[in-house]
């Protein structure tokens, strides 16, 4: 047989139905994740066609979009805090749920989180398995080398009614990264260089293969953090191949396979790394071992720098002057030193506990700025569990942070948590688009230690400064 | 869905490249339950000053920009989240094709399952198209191509099995439910079982 890719076998795997030149392959999913708002919209067209649900065994819900990070434990709670409208969703998830048999990780669960947290944790996230959900960061769980992509409510709809989908092979891109990470740079810096690289179109119609020792050296929730921004570069799907590090993480999960079934999966999912001399469409290679902290200046993650840099000059271009004048940055300046407003450590690419322990590291001991409010907020309430057992918590209230509930939060403004209009956060979510945290709120992505660095100084700060003290 | 075939209209010009879905639909609007309605938080943050009055400076509000029903963006447009509310919103509020010389995956693949046409043109074109707004264009589904004034026409690309989707308002859930036996036969023979 031909040599294959990582993402060649997963595909070949799930073909229902083969591609031909007239029309789409049938895809199977193994795995569908649901939360509160690209779902609704797909219940409606089911019930309008009298469709039932194929298979919610395969199906998995929580809640988080616009799910509220301050303590809800019932539906009445949530009336109190939410917008009526927010309320209104949820209620109807957990109504659709419940009617075709879904398990909703709901209020009372101590399972619930973010939706890209919570699969990895629970260990149904899986190599070699088809993952989607109705939300673009699903690249998250291809760190297990699954292939996971983000789809729109129609095709929620057609993996409810059929668990399959209409889709065209995508091309593969490999992005080989070598070298060791100095101390205070992490795998958001890495995830964020590329985009730098290729541009945020730059993985337009490719599945792209993270590779090399820089890759292999990583956890799984640095892993994450990386598969997780591979939409930042417009790709369908970022993959790693499954190693002996991906299945330490995953043993013992409550929904791991165990005995003999592991032991059976962990030998199917030995032969899943690419072949060694397969092709892919296109190679890209970065050096990591010089890399710095990176942090974005303007309004797309492709617009970003090493911490210690100028924003780059202008080049005329429109697009690049009106980002600026929106993020309220000079070109040929520094963003080093700048005072901030907000920081927040959250969100399904920085929330897991690595990235807690991170932020903690640095905030330990140390007082948040006291013009700077700082939110915590943890990947799911199982992260938020162990967090507290580690004593986590004490360390961030301790410096004056915010210690929420799980919940997207901050990372975009449909929850209740807001960057006000005009104000810099520094933020470990994954996009800084003109109005993601709210209104006229200007971000500025970087990782947790860079986030903590700053909250402390109250203004844009190295973090490996911090730690050589 | 409607069949679409070929449609004419004047452009309306967005230039910005990387117009992401959190400007075509702030995440503020997303807490609502159906599709419909959604027009009205099209470019919400740009089409609106602070105290919700329409800005006359923006493309979208200008009298000549009424009625048009084909929007030309900078590159790279739709980039961002997979929120299917981008394009059921640009529909909403009347437009019927966008042109970019780039246009992000789950945003096409959520067009077309939608009707709205997603239109690649060469840089050259695009630059004209941009120098240009207001231009009287045809959108045709059919020859795939894109008709400009003075009877020029580029074509664009449009796989055949969206291009058929399109032409005879076919519905792919529809498609693969009648594939109902081949997915049954192939959970049953597959090698493991998720
Ligand atoms: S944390 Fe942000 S990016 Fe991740 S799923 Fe939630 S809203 Fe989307």
């Amino acid at each position: 047989m031909n040599a294959r890719s990582l993402f060649e076998k997963v595909w070949q795997d799930h073909q229902v139905v083969a591609e031909t030149a007239d029309a789409p392959a049938v895809l199977y999913i193994d795995l569908h994740l649901t939360h509160e708002v690209t779902t609704p919209e797909a219940f409606n067209v089911l019930k309008s066609r009298g469709l039932a649900v194929r298979r919610p065994d395969l199906t998995l819900a929580t809640l988080d979009h616009s799910t509220p990070t301050v303590p809800v434990r019932s539906l009445k709670d949530l009336e109190r805090v939410a917008e009526s409208s927010a309320a209104a969703q949820i209620r109807v998830m957990i109504e659709n749920c419940r009617e075709a048999g879904i398990r909703l990780l709901d209020f009372d669960s101590d399972q619930r989180g973010i939706v890209h947290v919570i699969g990895p944790e629970l260990g149904i996230t899986q190599p070699g398995k088809t993952i989607v959900c109705g939300d673009s960061h699903t690249s998250t769980h291809g760190a297990f080398g699954a292939l996971a992509f983000g789809i729109g409510t129609t095709e929620v709809g057609h993996v409810l009614a059929t668990q399959c989908l209409l889709q065209r092979k995508p091309k593969t891109l490999a992005i080989n990264v070598s070298g060791r990470l100095v101390p205070g740079v992490t795998a958001k810096d890495i995830i964020l260089a590329i985009i730098g690289r290729i541009g945020v179109g730059g993985g337009t119609g490719h599945v792209i293969e993270y590779r090399g020792e820089a890759i292999a050296a990583l956890s799984m929730d640095a892993r994450m953090t990386v598969c997780n921004m591979s939409i930042e570069a417009g790709a369908r799907a970022g993959m790693i191949a499954p190693d002996d590090v991906t299945f330490q993480y995953l043993q013992g999960r409550p929904m791991a396979p165990a005995g003999a079934a592991w032991d059976q999966a962990v030998k199917r999912w030995r032969g899943l790394p690419s072949d060694a001399d397969c092709h892919f469409d296109r190679e890209v290679s970065l050096d990591v071992s010089r890399l710095a902290p990176m942090i974005t200046f303007g309004t797309n993650p492709g617009m970003v720098i090493p911490i210690d840099a100028a924003v780059p000059a202008d080049s005329g271009d429109s697009s690049f002057r009106k980002s600026l004048e929106y993020m309220g940055v000079e070109a040929g300046k520094p963003m080093l030193g700048r005072p901030v407003d907000v920081v927040f450590i959250g969100s399904c690419t920085n929330s897991r506990l690595s990235d807690l322990r991170d932020a903690a590291n640095l905030l330990r001991g140390r007082k948040v700025a006291p013009s700077v409010r700082a939110l915590v907020v943890p990947g799911s309430q199982a992260t938020k569990k162990q967090a507290e057992a580690e004593g986590l918590d004490k360390i961030f209230t301790a410096a004056g942070a915010e210690w929420r509930e799980s919940g997207c939060s901050m990372c975009l403004g449909m929850n209740g948590d807001t960057v006000g209009r005009g104000q810099l956060c520094v933020s470990t979510s994954n996009r800084n688009f003109e109005g993601r945290q709210g209104i006229g709120a200007r971000t500025v992505l970087a990782s947790p230690l860079t986030a903590a660095a700053t909250a402390v100084a109250g203004r844009i700060s190295d973090p490996r400064e911090l730690l050589a003290r | 869905m409607d069949k679409i075939t070929r449609f004419s209209s004047r452009t309306v010009v967005l230039p910005q490249s990387d117009i992401d879905t959190d400007q075509i639909v702030p995440a503020r609007f997303l807490t609502t339950t159906t599709r419909k309605g959604l027009g009205k938080a099209l470019f919400a943050d740009w089409r609106y000053d602070k105290t919700g009055q329409p800005r006359a400076d923006f493309a979208l509000n200008r009298p000549e920009a009424a009625g048009c029903s084909i929007l030309v963006a900078g590159n790279n447009f739709g980039c961002g989240s997979s929120r299917e509310h981008a394009p059921w919103a640009l529909l909403d509020f009347g437009i019927r094709a966008v042109i970019s010389t780039g246009i992000a995956d789950i945003f096409r693949n959520n067009s077309l399952k939608n009707g709205l046409v997603p239109v690649i043109v060469d840089a050259a074109t695009h630059g004209w198209l941009l120098a240009n707004p207001g231009a009287e264009v045809t959108v045709d589904v059919e020859s795939r191509t894109l008709g400009l004034p003075g009877d020029r026409r580029v074509e664009f690309p449009l796989d055949g099995f969206s291009r058929y989707c399109l032409l005879n308002g076919v519905d792919q859930l529809g498609y693969l439910l009648k594939q109902a036996d081949a997915i049954s036969r192939f959970e049953k023979e597959r090698a493991w079982q998720p």
